[in-house]
């Protein structure tokens, strides 16, 4: 579980969506961040094993936040929120894609 | 558009940041390019934009970076952010994407100062959610003012206690320190010590964290062995043996350090050539002094080099310039001898800890070469027993073992597995670690789209050379 340091949740409030939950952060966050902050830490499954997986290192090294944004893979730690955006976690074998 | 600069910079931590800033002081055109929105690295994170209590929480050593990343941003370097390098070529190219647009530089030079990543802590359990790396921890602080509630930090080194202290400065102190040193890592740093009091404001640090540590009441578990991360779809503790007895900490967020490496993936994909570092236990491309590496072309500076810190890197950013400079006749040799003497004493000043370091915080032979049934590779979920499989099937390199079973294919590129897959090979095959080697590296570095590749047009080269 995650806080915001005391005094920062203060700052410009920014919301978005992954899938359609309804995401509440800061401008300036990560995704990964926003995310992490609203108790979601399964980013993803694995493709081998379908186990889940969350960000491990957070500097754009270990590609474990990888989301979809406006249907483009990208690295959750290395894109900013921006208000208005649409996240959704990737497809598997499991879950199959949504049309 | 594709320009020919004097000097190109990758990375803008403490090493790009000096190095950029010298070298454009002396009249060269510099081109700085950097994966994050603001210079600063991951040490100097968004410090630009960090408000006061934030910068205060992550104390003076982080603060001192201001001064350098306004001094960079006031120098006249072409300072790119956002760029992401996934290719570099031995005439000194550099392709890059920007917010999805790719573009290719050239530099009559190119200092690389990509830093280092933490190393790889494959432990059973690593790959819940919920586990992370002690730097993104720090990252998270950093760059969005989250800290994590009752956390659990687990492994050795430095890193572990300023963070440690750092969250107890931000009013979220960990749980829990569960460390990996044992009493015969210290006895091994003890001949290392005496050197070492050169360095003596940096063991003071080291004092005052520990000390602020058990003011604060944070448990310490020491020379702590077995240690598993319990849960599955989500952390839910970690067990551990110490001092004789087994124990279970909950916990719902954990964080892994075992000190840092050279990244060296572009180093290696330009194929410079490399030594293995004993007391280190990674890789490092091999240099020169002055950070000259095997190719006339590159320079290599900071952390990348071989891991010595943050005000290392800096000076060692400055010294590459000089030696940027004088390979593009900028400088003479005298002139670019004459600025680095002063720098390479003061380098060795600032080294001289290392090797107690170094040696008092080693990854454990648990962590180095982990347990048969341990995830060793995250991207391809392959395991430690596989890699031995693989060795005794004949595979004497990790290219082999990545024929045979995946290790290194996924998106992450072996950044994680490469060490462990070396490590393990030569524990099974008695060879060296050159000998071992490592993955071979090949653009592009990081995944790209084909429409970013597409998006790369290449017309006359635009020279801004001075």
């Amino acid at each position: 579980m995650f806080k915001f340091i005391d005094g920062e949740d203060t700052q410009t409030s920014i919301s978005f969506l992954l899938e359609d939950q309804k995401i509440e952060a800061t401008e300036g966050m990560s995704v990964a961040a926003a995310l992490l902050a609203n108790g979601i830490t399964t980013f993803r499954q694995s493709a081998v094993s379908n186990e889940g997986r969350g960000p491990f290192c957070l500097m754009g090294t270990c590609y474990e936040c990888v989301v979809l944004i406006d249907g483009v893979h990208v690295q959750a730690c290395m894109t900013q929120v921006r208000a208005g955006l649409s996240v959704d976690r990737i497809p598997t074998a499991t879950t199959g894609i949504e049309e | 558009m594709s320009d020919l600069f004097d000097i190109i910079v990758i990375g803008a931590g403490p090493a790009g940041m000096s190095a950029a800033t010298e070298a454009s002081r002396h009249g060269a055109s510099v081109c700085m390019l950097d994966e994050q929105q603001t210079a600063g690295g991951q040490i100097y994170r968004n410090v630009v934009h960090s408000p006061a209590a934030r910068s205060r929480i992550l104390g003076a050593d982080y603060r001192a970076g201001l001064l350098m990343t306004q001094n960079t941003n006031e120098s006249g370097v072409v300072h790119r952010t956002r760029a992401t390098v996934w290719k570099v070529d031995k005439d000194g190219s550099v392709a890059f994407t920007v917010d999805g647009q790719a573009e290719q530089i050239r530099g009559r030079h190119v200092i690389l100062a990509n830093g280092a990543m933490e190393r790889s802590v494959p432990i059973p359990g690593w790959t819940s959610p919920g586990v992370m790396t002690v730097g993104a921890a720090q990252i998270l602080m950093k760059s969005s003012g989250i800290v994590p509630v009752g956390a659990v930090l687990v492994g050795v080194g430095p890193l572990l206690y300023l963070v440690a202290t750092q969250l107890v400065a931000a009013g979220a102190p960990p749980k829990a320190l569960i460390e990996t040193q044992t009493k015969s890592d210290l006895i091994a740093a003890m001949p290392h010590f005496l050197p070492a009091l050169k360095g003596w404001k940096q063991l003071a640090k080291g004092m005052q964290m520990i000390a602020a540590l058990r003011w604060a009441g944070v448990p310490r578990f020491k020379g702590a062995t077995e240690i598993e991360i319990t849960g599955g779809a989500s952390v839910e503790g970690v067990r551990f043996r110490a001092q004789g007895r087994e124990k279970t900490i909950h916990t719902t967020t954990v964080f892994l350090h075992q000190g840092v490496v050279p990244n060296t993936q572009i180093t290696r994909s330009i194929g410079l050539d490399h030594e293995y570092n004993t007391a280190q236990h990674s890789f490092a491309p091999i240099t020169d002094d002055c950070g000259q590496s095997s190719n006339s072309v590159f320079s290599i500076a900071g952390d990348g080099a071989g891991i010595g810190g943050a005000k290392d890197a800096a000076l060692s950013g400055k010294i590459s310039a000089l030696n940027a400079l004088r390979q593009i006749g900028k400088i003479t040799q005298s002139t670019c001898d004459g600025m680095a003497k002063p720098l390479l004493k003061r380098r060795r000043a600032e080294l001289a800890i290392r090797p107690f370091l170094d040696a008092a915080y080693p990854p454990p032979a648990s962590v180095l070469r982990p347990a048969d049934d341990t995830i060793i590779c995250r991207c391809e979920d392959v395991r430690a027993g596989d890699i031995r499989r693989y060795a005794a099937l004949g595979c004497r390199g990790p290219n082999q073992t990545k024929a045979f079973g995946r290790s290194g294919m996924g998106p992450c590129q072996g950044r994680y597995c490469g060490l462990t897959v070396t490590e393990i090979l030569v524990e099974e095959t008695g060879q060296r670690h050159e000998k071992v080697g490592s993955y071979r590296i090949r653009a592009p570095l990081k995944p790209i789209t084909l429409k970013e590749l597409a998006s790369l047009a290449l017309p006359q080269e635009t020279d801004k050379s001075k």
